[in-house]
């Protein structure tokens, strides 16, 4: 395998601050992650984690700092903003899929509108993604008509289907039944297995352990802890990081 | 007695004083309009005669509305002070113009102010949608909120260009919404385009009136109008109703989300 430390960085946030009128979120964040690598973030509610990933790819805005993201720069500018959105995935804890349009439109929509792919190939690409989610069976079903899993599963498939070079995951399991989340973990392994970029909000310490290279903890608009996985799940120096894990690992 | 005598009872008696035979005293004349009689049926025409004009103004002020209502909703989704600002004025000022008083000033204001002149047909129609569209807006206004934060996001996320985002994602669904209120305002603009009445348009109302000039049966022939607009609007609401139906089919199977 590749040193980490020789490829190229996908993401990089320098002294990122934000604030909610007059409430902090972020607190001096800087975090890099380099192409290919997984980078799993932690840390107790309200702690900024999900406003964190969302900054990077301005579903809020930062207020001070730097977010370079595939070497273009995070600023007001529009132009940017569209080019780094379709190079970015993203998939939320709720979903988000477009209840009025089939599975298979769902993921056609951005190719053919962005990407400006024409029907036919937008089609067979997302059959081809649906197949890898498991559910091309389910292609002309509509969302409402879904699981759970099987709805998560379609998102991934969707934000797949722009090719991102990054993927983004804001806890995607934590409005999943119990007996869903399986479903989901396994399909972002096998991604994570692939090689994709990703950059993934959870509290599933077992996948965490299975696919991060890095481990992020947060607390209180702050990193608290960063550091390669296996030190961070056997030997994690901040008594914050420890006492966070104790307890989401106990039971 | 029972409630059903009761209610009987109250209808014989309605009925007696919607006849206006409880002393006999009006003598009837529903020959005027009858379709038996030549005349009567040539007036029956003459009344019918209106119901162009009335379903083209109503038609074409809603559609006129719809559009101004909704680019004076699209504020509302955004953050831009200046724009709130803007769709608020048009909105309090349209909505607090009584219809009549638009229709008058309209039609006498314009041309001098803007120096075009312009037909009955023409300042109804302008009239009926711009105090229409302040409350098409504020329906519009709702529908665009009720849509939930994560449908945005999502279509942000995908890099979607504000137009198609507004186009596949957030209209679709806001539209659906909105549909039975926007029924209600076409409903309600067919029976108020009966006040352009007023400056001469020769919709059904109209039309009445001059029967009544020459006739002097008003109240047959008021009567015949009443009818005339049952009809229409029973029409209308059915049809609106076909087409919620016919747009709720997929939202039966909408996400539970």
């Amino acid at each position: 395998m590749q040193q980490a430390g020789d490829r190229p960085v996908m993401i990089g946030l320098r002294s990122v601050e934000k604030w909610y009128d007059g409430y902090q979120a972020l607190k001096g964040i800087d975090l890099t992650v380099r192409l290919g690598e997984r980078v799993i973030i932690c840390g107790p509610s309200g702690s900024g984690k999900s406003t964190l990933i969302r900054c990077i790819n301005r579903l809020e805005e930062h207020s001070k700092g730097e977010i370079l993201v595939d070497g273009i720069a995070l600023d007001g500018d529009t132009k940017n903003l569209a080019a780094i959105r379709s190079e970015v995935g993203m998939v939320f804890q709720q979903f988000n899929l477009f209840p009025h349009m089939t599975v298979l439109d769902n993921l056609t929509l951005a190719t053919m509108r962005v990407r400006r792919m024409a029907r036919a190939q937008a089609r067979e690409l997302a059959m081809q993604l649906l197949t890898r989610v498991r559910i091309p069976e389910q292609a002309m079903k509509y969302p409402g008509q879904l699981s759970g899993g099987q709805q998560q599963r379609v998102a991934i498939a969707r934000a797949l289907c722009m090719r991102p070079k990054i993927l983004l995951f804001d806890e995607p399991t934590s409005a999943l039944d119990p007996e869903m989340i399986n479903e989901v973990l396994e399909v972002m392994v096998e991604l994570a297995q692939d090689g994709m970029t990703m950059v993934c909000v959870t509290h599933e310490m077992g996948f965490a352990r299975r696919v991060a290279d890095t481990m992020v903890f947060m607390d209180q608009g702050q990193i608290v802890e960063k550091a390669p996985a296996a030190e961070f799940f056997a030997n994690p120096k901040e008594e914050r990081t420890r006492l966070f894990l104790n307890q989401i690992l106990t039971h | 007695m029972n409630s059903q005598q009761n209610r009987r009872l109250a209808a014989l008696a309605a009925l007696l004083l919607l006849a206006g035979c409880g002393d006999g005293a009006y003598s009837w004349g529903w020959y005027i309009i009858s379709p038996f009689d030549a005349r009567g049926l040539n007036n029956i025409q003459f009344l019918l005669s209106g119901v162009g004009f009335t379903i083209a103004v109503a038609l074409s002020a809603i559609s006129l509305s719809v559009v101004l209502g909704l680019i004076f909703a699209l504020p509302s989704l955004s953050s831009n002070r200046y724009l709130h600002l803007a769709s608020r004025v048009y909105i309090e000022l349209f909505r607090s113009v009584p219809m009549l008083v638009m229709i008058l000033w309209v039609y006498y204001g314009v041309p001098v102010v803007l120096g075009v002149q312009i037909g009955v047909f023409a300042a109804g129609v302008m009239a009926l949608a711009l105090c229409d569209s302040a409350f098409e807006a504020e329906i519009f206004r709702a529908g665009l909120q009720s849509i939930e934060q994560g449908q945005r996001e999502a279509a942000d996320a995908l890099g979607l260009s504000y137009l198609d985002k507004l186009r596949y994602i957030i209209l679709p669904q806001a539209i659906r919404r909105v549909l039975p209120p926007l029924g209600n305002q076409f409903v309600y603009m067919l029976k108020t385009s009966s006040l352009l009445s007023v400056i001469g348009l020769t919709e059904l109302t109209r039309r009445a009136n001059e029967l009544v000039v020459t006739e002097y049966r008003p109240l047959e022939i008021y009567s015949f109008l009443v009818l005339e607009y049952l009809a229409l609007i029973l029409v209308a609401s059915w049809m609106v109703r076909r087409l919620e139906r016919r747009m709720a089919v997929s939202d039966r199977v909408k996400a539970r989300l």
